[in-house]
């Protein structure tokens, strides 16, 4: 765990041992369940924006595809009766055609990863919105998929089943992140791109995987969202998802150039945006500031990491000069 | 013609430096160089590449100050010029790079940020005096175009002239002109020349610089010779000619050089050949070169040549334009540096930072990158296998760092390099291209870096060396090609070897 890390991780315990002496229902079984399986939720999507970040690129279009796929997955296990398992896994690949799309327009096309998935965002909402006619999705009374259900919405001694899937992504995400080939291949073309290619890496299929992972596991958290509401109205389901998993990934130290940041990270910052979400509506604030509490928490975050960093070259700098001095004078 | 000669030695020096010395750390960049120039003057400054030149113009920008000497301009003595001073007293310069913004109109580039208000709150780009403004300047320079073109529509000499034009308009009294035909066709080169003399006709000074010796031998009043940070001599309208600057810019090294060769070695099978091969950069111009096991080819020329260009066609990052490749005889196709990499062909890039090593990694890390899969077992990534690695080439190369952990951005220039070096080493090169391996790095490493170069060689490896240092590739080559204006001008062996014959090729002429 890097010094970033740990702070965050301090902020995070910090905030919440405020809310809790504010107001003790915070620790409520019941609270921290509903919060965990959130952030469960968005966990999984930031971890896939995440990787993408890493490689100093974009997803813009994450909300809307969570809006499409759920639709879809809702559709064809409700109505179109589809086995559950089926539709999983053709959500996960709809969701990796998706991503194998934008990561071909980008690498290949050499179009520019923001212009890329905003029109994703506009195309895919459009979409969902169309394939149900602006209605609703939902289920018919009565519809029940006990192990879907069990396996998305449930618990499992009392820890929400979908929380327990970030932890088990997180792990296997840490070790491709931090220990694979693959990852060391994303930090490098994120550091510099030219230089990742002059070593002989084929940079383009490297950044298009990573588009891909992005797909798929926003594919996953789409189905895991569809399961929580149980209807969906593609108008509205999953807007401002995109902001909430760059936010992670910028709170977690992650920097939109590329080559920074840690799937600890990542984690942590979701985790303290769901923690703010709470505290909001713990502590009585009225809940149209909701967005305005968020941005305000990860400006001041930003600034004392960059103002942190600055301090701390500065401080290396003299130490160099000193030592130089130093070095001279015994000579 | 004579009187017009007469007339300008009378005048008093518009600039004149006395003794101006710059060193930098293990550099004399410039040592006792003396010039003068008088107002409407044309000075051609030539020397080869690091004899000082781009010092000098640092010096006359004010972008750096001179460690002893005075610089008098306009009557006014002066220790160092600043930026302002130099721009204040009417220098301007119109660099090999233009700093024109390709997006605006002509006009709008020449006044950048100087730009004619209205009158009001709003404080609106009065368009008509700007255009009214521009206009004599654009004249003058003899341009035919308007002031409302944008700039990404000119051609390059169109381009230079816009610069020139934006000197003028601030009045400028001595215009350097630094390297401007360089990447000029030759029918805009005559364009550029005429600006000259019209600038001339006005009574302002030209310093011109530039690799084309017949060019200045049309356009300068007198040639500055600048050799190794020293003056070397300076030629009279009348003494100005192609061999004379040729003889000033080697000087007396010629034959000692000659005998510190050894004998050629016997070559060995060509292992990368080029046939015909057409680079982006210079698409009409068929490049064939045979670089053999065992040898040391350098690869020689002016800035701009196309060597650079070249060596990316052979590593797979351009693509060529026609023509095959081969290595080992077999035909090769390179899609990408992956696949050269995948061949055994490596290259040791010109920008060392922007594309020879990641900064942000360790030493450890930057070594094992191309060939990570091997410091892996079931993809996951070996500390020990890199560190291992590492730790070789740190040993071998004498790389001198705290521990192969530490970022390579914290190394000197030369121990950066031998990380470059090391990464390849690591793997086996069957050719490697080196691009200009010690520009910015100090004696000793330098040295060293020969060495290695020489053991790939011996090794077998095929190894070719881009390089602008004459001595360098003088001394290290077996056999030497030279590249002018994209297209190989000669093929040099041993005993062949001279700094003239090098230098002739590299301007287009015929070695002796």
């Amino acid at each position: 765990m890097s010094k970033k890390d740990l702070g965050l991780l301090i902020l995070i315990l910090v905030v919440g041992a405020i809310v809790a002496i504010i107001n003790p229902r915070f620790l409520l079984p019941i609270n921290l369940a509903n919060t965990s399986n959130l952030i469960g939720l968005f966990g999984i999507l930031s971890i896939g924006q995440a990787f993408v970040i890493i490689t100093g690129g974009i997803e813009l279009s994450v909300g809307s595809v969570v809006a499409l796929l759920g639709t879809l997955f809702v559709d064809f296990i409700a109505t179109r009766g589809m086995g559950w398992p089926v539709a999983f896994v053709l959500i996960l690949v709809l969701g990796a055609i998706i991503g194998l799309a934008h990561g071909w327009l980008i690498t290949r096309l050499k179009l520019q990863p923001f212009v890329v998935t905003l029109c994703g965002l506009l195309i895919y909402r459009g979409v969902a919105r169309f394939y149900t006619a602006d209605g609703t999705a939902g289920f018919a009374f009565g519809q029940n998929f006990p192990e879907l259900e069990f396996l998305t919405a449930g618990r499992s001694y009392g820890v929400p089943n979908s929380f327990i899937a970030l932890i088990v992504i997180a792990i296997i995400m840490w070790v491709v992140l931090h220990r694979s080939v693959f990852g060391r291949y994303l930090y490098a073309i994120g550091k510099n791109e030219e230089a990742a290619k002059y070593s002989g890496i084929r940079t383009g299929r490297i950044v298009m995987a990573a588009y891909v992972i992005c797909g798929v596991l926003t594919a996953l958290s789409a189905i895991y969202f569809a399961m929580y509401t149980r209807s969906i109205s593609p108008a509205s389901h999953g807007q401002f998802y995109e902001l909430y998993a760059i936010a992670a990934a910028v709170l977690g130290g992650f920097s939109l150039r590329g080559g920074e940041g840690s799937l600890i990270g990542v984690v942590l910052g979701t985790v303290l945006l769901q923690e703010l979400q709470n505290l909001v509506n713990l502590l009585g604030i009225p809940s149209s500031l909701n967005f305005a509490v968020m941005g305000g928490v990860i400006l001041i975050g930003v600034l004392v990491d960059q103002q942190w960093g600055a301090f701390r070259a500065r401080r290396l700098m003299i130490d160099a000069a000193r030592k130089n001095i130093v070095g001279a004078a015994a000579e | 013609m004579n009187y017009s000669d007469t007339s300008i030695t009378a005048s008093i020096p518009f600039l004149s430096l006395e003794n101006v010395r710059k060193t930098y750390p293990g550099v004399v960049a410039l040592d006792g160089f003396s010039m003068d120039v008088r107002p409407g003057e044309v000075i051609g400054l030539v020397g080869e590449n690091g004899a000082g030149k781009s010092t000098l113009m640092k010096i006359l920008g004010g972008v750096t100050t001179p460690d002893t000497g005075t610089i008098t301009v306009d009557g006014t003595a002066h220790k160092g010029l600043s930026v302002e001073g130099s721009l204040g007293s009417g220098i301007a310069f119109v660099h090999q790079e233009l700093n024109l913004f390709d997006n605006l109109d002509v006009a709008a580039n020449i006044f950048f940020g100087r730009e004619p208000l209205r009158a009001g709150p709003l404080k609106l780009v009065d368009r008509a005096k700007l255009r009214e403004m521009v206009a004599p300047l654009l004249k003058r320079v003899g341009a035919n175009f308007s002031p409302d073109t944008q700039v990404a529509d000119l051609s390059l000499a169109q381009q230079q002239m816009v610069e020139i034009a934006k000197a003028l308009s601030i009045k400028a009294r001595l215009v350097i002109l630094d390297e401007p035909t360089s990447s000029l066709p030759l029918a805009e080169t005559d364009k550029l020349l005429d600006v000259i003399k019209a600038l001339k006709a006005d009574s302002i000074s030209v310093i011109f610089i530039s690799h084309r010796l017949h060019e200045i031998e049309r356009v300068a009043d007198r040639v500055v010779v600048l050799r190794d940070g020293m003056l070397a001599g300076t030629l009279g309208k009348r003494d100005i000619n192609h061999d004379q600057m040729v003889k000033l810019m080697i000087g007396r090294m010629l034959k000692e050089r000659e005998k510190a060769s050894e004998a050629a070695r016997a070559p060995g099978a060509v292992a990368l050949a080029a046939k015909v091969i057409r680079t982006p950069a210079y698409p009409s111009r068929p490049v064939s070169l045979d670089v053999r096991r065992g040898e040391i080819l350098g690869l020689a020329g002016l800035v701009g040549s196309g060597r650079t260009e070249l060596a990316r066609v052979f590593f797979g990052i351009d693509g060529s334009l026609g023509g095959t490749l081969e290595l080992d005889g077999k035909p090769l196709v390179l899609g990408s540096a992956a696949d050269a990499v995948a061949h055994g062909i490596f290259l040791v890039p010109e920008d060392r930072k922007l594309t020879g090593i990641l900064l942000d990694l360790s030493i450890a890390q930057n070594i094992s990158l191309p060939n990570l899969p091997a410091h892996a077992r079931r993809s996951l990534v070996s500390a020990s296998a890199e560190t291992a690695t590492a730790e070789t080439q740190k040993k071998n190369l004498g790389i001198k760092a705290p521990s192969v952990q530490t970022r390579t951005g914290t190394l000197s220039g030369g121990n950066q390099q031998k990380v470059v070096l090391g990464k390849w080493l690591a793997m086996n090169p069957k050719v490697m291209i080196l691009d200009e391996p010690t520009r910015g790095i100090d004696i000793g490493a330098k040295a060293e870096i020969y060495g290695l170069m020489r053991a790939l060689a011996d090794a077998g490896v095929a190894v070719l060396m881009i390089s602008s240092d004459m001595e360098e590739v003088i001394g290290v080559s077996d056999r030497i090609a030279v590249m002018h204006e994209g297209q190989i001008s000669g093929i040099l062996d041993k005993d062949q070897f001279s700094q003239e014959n090098v230098l002739l090729l590299a301007v287009g002429k015929q070695p002796k």
